[in-house]
C-alpha cells in the first residue's frame, strides 16, 4: 500500500512537471493523436507530451518493457489513470484498435516473435490498425465469414471484402477474420490474420453517405498476401482470438464512457456546491429536475454500453452501437456542460488570461469553462451528430437514399 | 407596426363586444361546451349562429357587401375573431368554406355564380368542403389521380378523395382533377366546384383514433360537372389551388387554438399534491414558456395581418403560425391530461365531464399537425420560400405524369 | 448484471411472441373494447367483454406457466425470474394483449411473496401459479400516483379489523378474486409509518366494485370498502409496517410495466420504419427524406437506450440488487418519455392514416398515455431519482 502511495506521489509530481498546460482538459476530436504513418501532431506540445510519455513507457503502461510498455502492475496503471484524470491530462496516444484491442489479444495469443514485431510499433504510434470483421451481407452475425484465405505453403492468399471498417483509409495494417476451411462448421474454419495494407491488391473505398462524408470504409482484398508468421493462434481457431479481442472492446467502450462524463462527471456534486441543499433537496427545483434528467440519461447510456459489450462478448455485434454511442454521448456531454454553466452562474464565466488576474476563479472553475467550449467541438468533429444520424438511418434502419427511393422503371 | 387599436378599430371593437355580449353564449370555466354536442346538433347550432351574425351584418367581414359580406378590413376580421373566441360559439363548420372556397369562387366564378352562391355561403345556408387529398397524394397533393374527362358540355369525374372535412354534410365542394396525364404533374390539373348532393358522389366518414369522424373518403363514380363550374383555365388548376391552399394555411394559422387559455383556466382550479397546480414551480415554468409562444403567435398574426391590410398578399410567413401552434396545442393538451393523472384517462362521461375536453383535444391534436400541410411541408416552405435555402431535388417534377412509375 | 438473454430466456421470448401474436393480436383488444359501445346482440363473446379479457386466453397463458414464472418452486411456480416475466410482458405489450397477468402476478402475488405468512403463501401462491386465482392491488386513492397518501383505514376490532375507504384505478380490480388492500392502521395521511396490507375477498360483504371505462380500454375499477369485516389473519406482514414491502413490490411492478411498455415502443417504432420504406410522395419513398431519417435515427437511439434500461432493471431484480430501487425510477421515467415520443412520432409520420381508428397506431397512442400514469409519471420518478441520489 505504501509503495503504491509513493508511486502515486511520483506520478503526480512527474505529471505536474511534464504535462504541458495545453495538454490538460478535454481534447477536441481533431486534437487527439491516433498514431500511424499518416498521422501528424496537432501542435508541438502534443508531440512533446507524446514523446515524454513514450519515454516513460506510459503510452502502453501495462505492457512489459520489452514490448514498448512500462511493465506497470494493474493497480499502478489504475493510479496513473487516476492521476492523469485528476490533472485533466489528455491521452498521449488514442486507445484505438491497436492499443486497446489487438495489443491485449497479441499479449495473450501471440508468439514471442509476433509480440516483438508488432507491440512496440503500436506503443510508439508507428502503426495504426483497423479491424476487418464485418462483411457485406453478413449483418451482425460475425461468424458468417466469407473472405477466403488459401494456404500457399509459405503464405496465405486472401480474397474477399470487409465492410464498415472504421478508419481503414488511414490505417497501415488490418487484422482480419478469414475463412481457411470452408468445409468446417461456421465458427470452426476461421483464422485470425494480420495483413499489411501497403501492398498491391488492397483497396479501400470510403462508404459515401448522403452527406458525402464517412467514417466507414469498404476494404477489398484481391489476391492479397499474408505471411504465415502473421497467423495469430492456431489455424482454424481464429474465432477464439476474434471473440476475445471483442472483449477488449470493453476498454474502448469505457473510453467512450469517459468521453461522456469528462469533467462534468459529478454534476450532483457541482449542484450541491453551487446551489445548495434545502431539506436534502437541491434548492432550485427546476435545476434539480434538469440535474436528475441528465444523470438518468448518463446512467442509461452506461447501461447501453454495458449491454453492447456483453453482446459483443457473446459474438453478436449491435450494428447501431458505435454510431448511437458517439451521437448520444457527445450530445449528452454538451447538455451536461450547459447545465454546469447554469449551476455555476458567473463562476463559470472566467477565462484564462496571460496578463489579467483570474485568481478570483478556482482552477476547477476555469477548467469547466474551457471544457464547456471544447464540448461544442465534440458533436461536430469525428463525424458530426448529423453524420451519425445518417449512418443509423442508412446502415441500421435500412432507410432508402434519394436515388434508391426514387421510382425507376 | 402598432399592436394597439387605432381609434376606428377601437370603436369597431366596442361595437363587436356590445353585440356579442347581448347575443353570444359565454364559455364556462374557459371550456366551450357546444363542441361536445353530437355532430348533427353542432351543425344545427353553427348554422343558427351563422345566420344570426349574417343578419346582423357580421358575417364574412372582408367580403364585399354584394356577396353577403361586410365590406370591412382584415383588421376588423381579426378583431371580430379575437372577441368571438371568448364565447362558446361554433364557426369551424365554415372555416373551409369562408377561408378557401369563397376566395376561390371570387377569383374564378362567373358573376352570376358569385351573386347566387356567396351569400348562401356567408349566411351558413350552404356548407362547402375541399376535395384535394387522395390516398396516394397526401403531402404531395399534385400527385392526385382523380380523372375529369371531357363529356358533352362538361366533364365526367372518376376517382377517390380522402381527408375531406365535413364532406358528409357539405352542399358543395371545390375539387382538383387530372385532365391531362401526358404533361408533368403540376400542369395537367384543373380546378372545379361540384354539387356534393348529386349522383355519383359518395361520402364515407373515417373513424378517428379519438372516436370522432370528422374526415371522409369521397368517391366519384361518373359524377358530371358542367363546364361552367370550372374554376380557371383547363390545366391551370394547380396555380389556382396554390392560391387557395395559401389562404387555408392562413385560415388555419390565424384561427388555430394553442390550448393555452384552457390550460391556464385548468391549472387555476386543479389541486395537486401540494396546493393548486398554478402554484407549483414546474407548472409555472411550463406556463411561462407557453405564454411566451402564445403571445408571440398572436403578435406574429397581427403583423401578418397588418401587412395584408396594407395591401401585401399573404406571404409564406403564414406557415409559421400553424407550425408553432399545432405542435404546441398537442403538447399543451398532452400536458393537461398528465396533470389530471388517471382522471385524464377516464372515458366515463359522468366521471370525466370536465376533463374529457383535454382528452379529446389531445387525441385530435395530431390531426391538426397533418391537415392543411404537415409540419414537415411547412418547414420546407419556410426553408425554401422564407429563408431562401436551395430547393430540394424533386424526382418527378418534369416527367409527364403518366410516365412517373408507380411504386411497388 | 446480465445484459444478454440466456438460451432459455430467448426460447421463452420466442414462444411468448408466437403465442401472443396468434392468440391475442391487436384485433382481440378491438373486440374487447366494444364494452364501451352499444353492443349489437351476440356480436362477440359477452363474457369476455364483461371480464375485460378472454378467460380462455388466460387459462392458456397459465398452462404455459406464465402465471408462475416468478413464484418459487416451493409454491408451485417455475422460479424462472423477472427477466423471464419481463420478456413475456414485453410481448404482451406488442399487441396490447389484455390479461390479468400483471395485476395478479406483479402486484397482488408480489405482496404475498414479499411479506405474506407461510400459510398465506401456501394457500394462495399455488393457485395463482395455476391461474386459478386472480389478484389485484387496491392502492391508489388520488388521480396521481401517491403511494403514501392513504386515507382508507382498518380499525382494530376484537377478532380483526373493520375496513373503510375508497380506492380508485385498481388494475383488473373489477374481476379479481382477491384484493390486496393498502390501508392505514395508524399515522397521519402522508406518513409511510402505519400503513398495513390486507388480503380481502373481493366478494366479501361491504365490498362494492365498479369498472371504469378507460381511454385505452385497460381494465380498472373503483372499489368502495363499506365497513368490511376482516379476520386478523387477513393482515399481510406486520401491522403498520407494510410500506417498505409495498415499495419493493411497486418497484418490481414499475420495472415490469416498463417491460410491457417497451413492447409497445418497439412495435410502434418498427411499424413506422416499415411505413417510411413503403410510402411514396413526391415520386420517392418518404424514408429517403433526410428530415425524417434523422428523426427515425433519434427514435432508434431512444429505443436502444430503453431496451438496455429495461434489461438492466430486470436483471437487478433477479440479482436482488440494492440498485433496483434507483433503476425502477430510472426505467419507468425513461419508458414514459420514450413511449410518448415514439407514439407521437408514429402518428405524425403515418400522416393522415395515423389519426384513423382503422390503424392500430392510435391504440398505442392511447395505451402510452395510460401506462405513463400508472405507478408514477416522469416527474414523480425524476423527483424520486433525485431524492434517492441524495440531492
Amino acid at each position: 500500500m505504501n509503495e503504491l502511495t509513493e508511486f502515486r506521489q511520483q506520478v503526480r509530481q512527474w505529471l505536474e512537471q511534464n504535462c504541458p498546460v495545453s495538454m490538460r482538459g478535454a481534447a477536441a476530436l481533431d486534437e487527439i493523436y491516433r498514431g500511424g504513418s499518416r498521422e501528424t501532431f496537432s501542435s508541438d506540445e502534443a508531440k512533446l507530451w507524446f514523446e515524454r510519455m513514450l519515454d516513460k513507457g506510459w503510452t502502453a503502461p501495462g505492457w512489459p518493457k520489452q514490448y514498448g510498455g512500462a511493465g506497470l502492475s494493474d493497480p499502478q496503471v489504475k493510479v496513473l489513470k487516476q492521476e492523469m484524470k485528476r490533472l485533466g491530462c489528455r491521452a498521449p496516444l488514442e486507445a484505438g484498435q491497436g492499443l486497446a484491442m489487438l495489443g491485449p489479444a497479441l499479449l495473450e495469443f501471440g508468439t514471442e516473435q509476433q509480440k516483438l514485431e508488432h507491440l512496440p510499433r503500436i506503443a510508439r504510434g508507428e502503426v495504426r490498425w483497423c479491424q476487418g470483421y464485418s462483411e457485406p451481407g453478413a449483418g451482425s452475425d460475425l461468424a458468417n465469414v466469407q473472405c477466403r484465405a488459401k494456404d500457399m505453403g509459405d503464405h496465405f492468399l486472401i480474397n474477399g471484402t470487409k465492410i464498415w471498417t472504421s478508419n481503414a483509409d488511414v490505417a497501415d495494417w488490418i487484422f482480419c477474420l478469414v475463412r481457411t476451411d470452408p468445409d468446417a462448421g461456421k465458427q470452426e474454419g476461421i483464422s485470425f490474420l494480420l495483413v499489411d495494407m501497403a501492398q498491391p491488391g488492397v483497396s479501400v473505398k470510403p462508404i459515401e453517405l448522403i452527406s458525402g462524408d464517412s467514417d466507414f470504409c469498404q476494404v477489398f482484398l484481391d489476391d492479397v498476401r499474408a505471411e504465415k508468421h502473421n497467423l495469430i493462434g492456431e489455424i482454424n481457431q481464429g474465432w477464439t482470438v476474434g471473440k476475445r479481442l471483442l472483449q477488449h472492446e470493453r476498454t474502448l467502450m469505457s473510453e467512450i464512457g469517459d468521453l461522456s462524463m469528462g469533467a462534468a462527471s459529478d454534476l450532483p456534486e457541482c449542484a450541491r456546491l453551487y446551489i445548495g441543499l434545502e431539506n436534502g433537496k437541491l434548492a432550485e427545483s427546476q435545476l434539480r429536475m434538469r440535474v436528475a434528467q441528465s444523470e438518468m440519461n448518463s446512467q442509461v447510456l452506461q447501461l447501453a454500453q454495458r449491454k453492447a459489450f456483453e453482446e459483443a462478448k457473446s459474438g453478436r455485434v449491435n450494428p447501431a452501437a458505435t454510431s448511437f454511442f458517439k451521437y448520444y454521448a457527445t450530445e449528452q456531454q454538451s447538455v451536461r456542460y450547459e447545465l454546469m454553466l447554469a449551476l455555476m452562474g458567473e463562476r463559470a464565466l472566467g477565462w484564462e488570461h496571460k496578463r489579467m488576474d483570474v485568481s478570483s476563479f478556482e482552477d476547477q472553475e476555469l477548467s469547466v469553462t474551457r471544457n464547456w467550449a471544447f464540448s461544442k467541438a465534440l458533436t461536430i468533429a469525428g463525424g458530426s451528430s448529423e453524420i451519425q444520424l445518417n449512418v443509423i438511418a442508412k446502415r441500421v434502419l435500412g432507410l432508402p437514399d434519394r436515388t434508391e427511393g426514387a421510382n425507376k422503371s | 407596426m402598432d399592436f394597439n387599436d387605432t381609434p376606428s378599430e377601437a370603436k369597431f371593437r366596442a361595437q363587436v363586444r356590445a353585440w356579442l355580449k347581448q347575443h353570444a353564449t359565454p364559455k364556462i370555466n374557459g371550456v366551450a361546451a357546444k363542441r361536445k354536442l353530437p355532430e348533427a346538433q353542432q351543425l344545427q347550432a353553427a348554422k343558427h349562429w351563422q345566420k344570426k351574425i349574417y343578419d346582423a351584418g357580421w358575417a364574412c367581414i372582408t367580403w364585399p357587401k354584394a356577396y353577403g359580406g361586410r365590406g370591412g378590413t382584415q383588421m376588423e376580421l381579426v378583431i371580430w375573431r379575437e372577441e368571438v373566441a371568448d364565447y362558446d360559439e361554433l364557426d369551424g363548420f365554415f372555416t373551409i368554406g369562408h377561408g378557401m372556397c369563397g376566395p376561390a369562387l371570387m377569383a374564378y366564378a362567373t358573376e352570376e355564380q358569385k351573386r347566387h352562391l356567396l351569400p348562401r355561403l356567408a349566411s351558413g345556408e350552404d356548407v362547402w368542403c375541399q376535395l384535394f387529398s387522395e390516398p396516394g397524394a397526401g403531402s404531395d397533393v399534385a400527385a392526385l389521380k382523380t380523372r375529369a374527362d371531357p363529356c358533352g358540355n362538361g366533364w365526367k369525374v372518376n376517382g377517390q378523395k380522402v381527408w375531406t372535412s365535413g364532406a358528409h354534410f357539405a352542399d358543395y365542394g371545390i375539387v382538383l382533377c387530372r385532365t391531362d396525364p401526358t404533361v408533368p404533374k403540376h400542369q395537367g390539373i384543373t380546378f372545379f366546384f361540384i354539387d356534393m348532393k348529386q349522383e355519383g358522389v359518395t361520402a364515407q366518414p373515417i373513424k378517428q383514433a379519438d372516436g370522432g369522424a370528422h374526415f371522409n373518403e369521397v368517391f366519384f363514380n361518373d359524377a358530371e360537372i358542367p363546364d361552367i363550374q370550372r374554376l380557371g383555365e383547363v390545366g391551370g388548376g394547380w396555380k389556382g389551388a396554390l392560391t387557395v391552399l395559401m389562404s387555408e394555411r392562413m385560415a388555419v394559422g390565424s384561427l388555430q387554438a394553442t390550448g393555452f387559455p384552457e390550460l391556464l383556466s385548468l391549472v387555476q382550479r386543479l389541486p395537486l399534491e401540494d396546493g393548486f397546480a398554478i402554484d407549483n414551480a414546474a407548472v409555472a415554468d411550463k406556463l411561462a414558456d407557453w405564454y411566451v409562444k402564445h403571445a408571440g403567435l398572436k403578435h406574429t398574426n397581427s403583423r401578418i395581418l397588418s401587412a395584408i391590410s396594407r395591401g401585401a398578399p399573404p406571404g409564406p410567413e403564414a406557415s409559421i403560425g400553424k407550425l408553432v401552434a399545432a405542435p404546441m396545442n398537442q403538447d399543451i393538451n398532452s400536458y393537461a391530461v398528465q396533470l389530471l393523472g388517471m382522471n385524464g384517462m377516464v372515458t366515463d362521461p359522468e366521471l370525466a365531464e370536465k376533463q374529457a375536453h383535454f382528452q379529446k383535444e389531445m387525441l385530435f391534436a395530431p390531426g391538426i399537425r397533418l391537415a392543411g400541410g404537415t409540419d414537415e411541408v411547412m418547414r420546407n416552405i419556410i426553408a425554401e420560400q422564407v429563408l431562401g435555402m436551395p430547393q430540394d431535388k424533386r424526382d418527378d417534377k418534369d416527367v409527364p405524369f403518366n410516365e412517373v412509375p408507380v411504386g411497388v | 448484471m446480465t445484459m444478454v438473454l440466456t438460451e432459455a430466456q430467448n426460447l421463452l421470448k420466442d414462444t411468448a411472441r408466437d403465442f401472443i401474436q396468434s392468440k391475442a393480436p391487436v384485433a382481440a383488444l378491438r373486440q374487447l373494447r366494444e364494452y364501451y359501445k352499444d353492443l349489437p346482440e351476440g356480436s362477440c363473446n359477452a363474457a369476455a367483454i364483461e371480464l375485460g379479457y378472454s378467460q380462455e386466453l388466460w387459462e392458456q397463458m397459465s398452462e404455459l406457466g406464465w402465471a408462475g414464472i416468478v413464484i418459487p418452486e416451493a409454491y408451485g411456480g417455475l422460479e424462472f425470474g423477472y427477466q423471464g416475466l419481463g420478456v413475456v410482458l414485453e410481448e404482451c405489450g406488442r399487441t396490447l394483449a389484455a390479461s390479468p397477468l400483471f395485476a395478479t402476478v406483479a402486484l397482488g402475488a408480489g405482496c404475498i411473496q414479499e411479506i405474506g405468512s407461510d400459510e398465506q403463501k401456501q394457500t394462495l401462491l399455488p393457485k395463482v401459479a395455476e391461474g386459478r386465482t386472480t389478484l389485484a392491488l387496491a392502492l391508489e386513492e388520488h388521480p396521481r400516483h401517491t403511494p403514501t397518501r392513504i386515507a382508507t383505514c382498518a380499525e382494530a376490532t376484537d377478532d380483526g379489523y373493520t375496513l373503510k375507504g375508497f380506492k380508485t384505478f385498481v388494475l383488473d380490480g373489477h374481476c379479481a378474486d382477491q384484493l390486496v388492500v393498502v390501508a392505514r392502521t395508524s399515522g397521519g395521511i402522508e406518513e409511510s409509518e402505519g400503513i398495513s396490507l390486507f388480503l380481502v375477498d373481493a366478494n366479501a360483504p361491504g365490498v362494492r366494485r365498479s369498472r371504469t371505462a378507460m381511454l385505452d380500454s385497460r381494465n380498472v375499477a373503483r372499489i368502495v370498502f363499506d365497513n368490511v369485516r376482516l379476520k386478523s389473519e387477513a393482515l399481510i406482514g406486520m401491522e403498520g409496517q407494510g410500506y417498505p414491502a409495498l415499495e419493493t413490490v411497486l418497484d418490481r411492478a414499475r420495472i415490469l410495466l416498463a417491460a410491457e411498455m417497451l413492447g409497445g415502443v418497439q412495435e410502434c417504432f418498427e411499424r413506422t420504419i416499415e411505413y417510411l420504406k413503403e410510402r411514396e410522395q413526391f415520386g420517392t419513398k418518404i424514408g429517403s427524406f433526410q428530415a425524417l431519417q434523422h428523426r427515425a435515427a433519434k427514435m432508434l437511439t431512444e429505443v436502444e437506450l430503453s431496451q438496455a434500461a429495461v434489461m438492466a432493471a430486470l436483471s437487478a431484480l433477479d440479482e436482488n440488487s440494492s440498485n433496483a430501487r434507483l433503476l425502477a425510477s430510472l426505467v419507468k421515467a425513461r419508458l414514459n418519455d420514450t413511449f410518448e415520443l415514439i407514439t407521437n412520432e408514429a402518428v405524425q409520420m403515418h400522416g393522415g392514416m395515423g389519426v384513423t381508428d382503422e390503424l392500430d397506431i392510435g391504440l398505442f397512442l392511447k395505451r402510452a398515455r395510460v401506462t405513463m400514469q400508472i405507478l408514477g409519471d416522469s416527474s414523480y420518478h425524476r423527483d424520486r431519482y433525485a431524492s434517492l441520489s441524495g440531492y
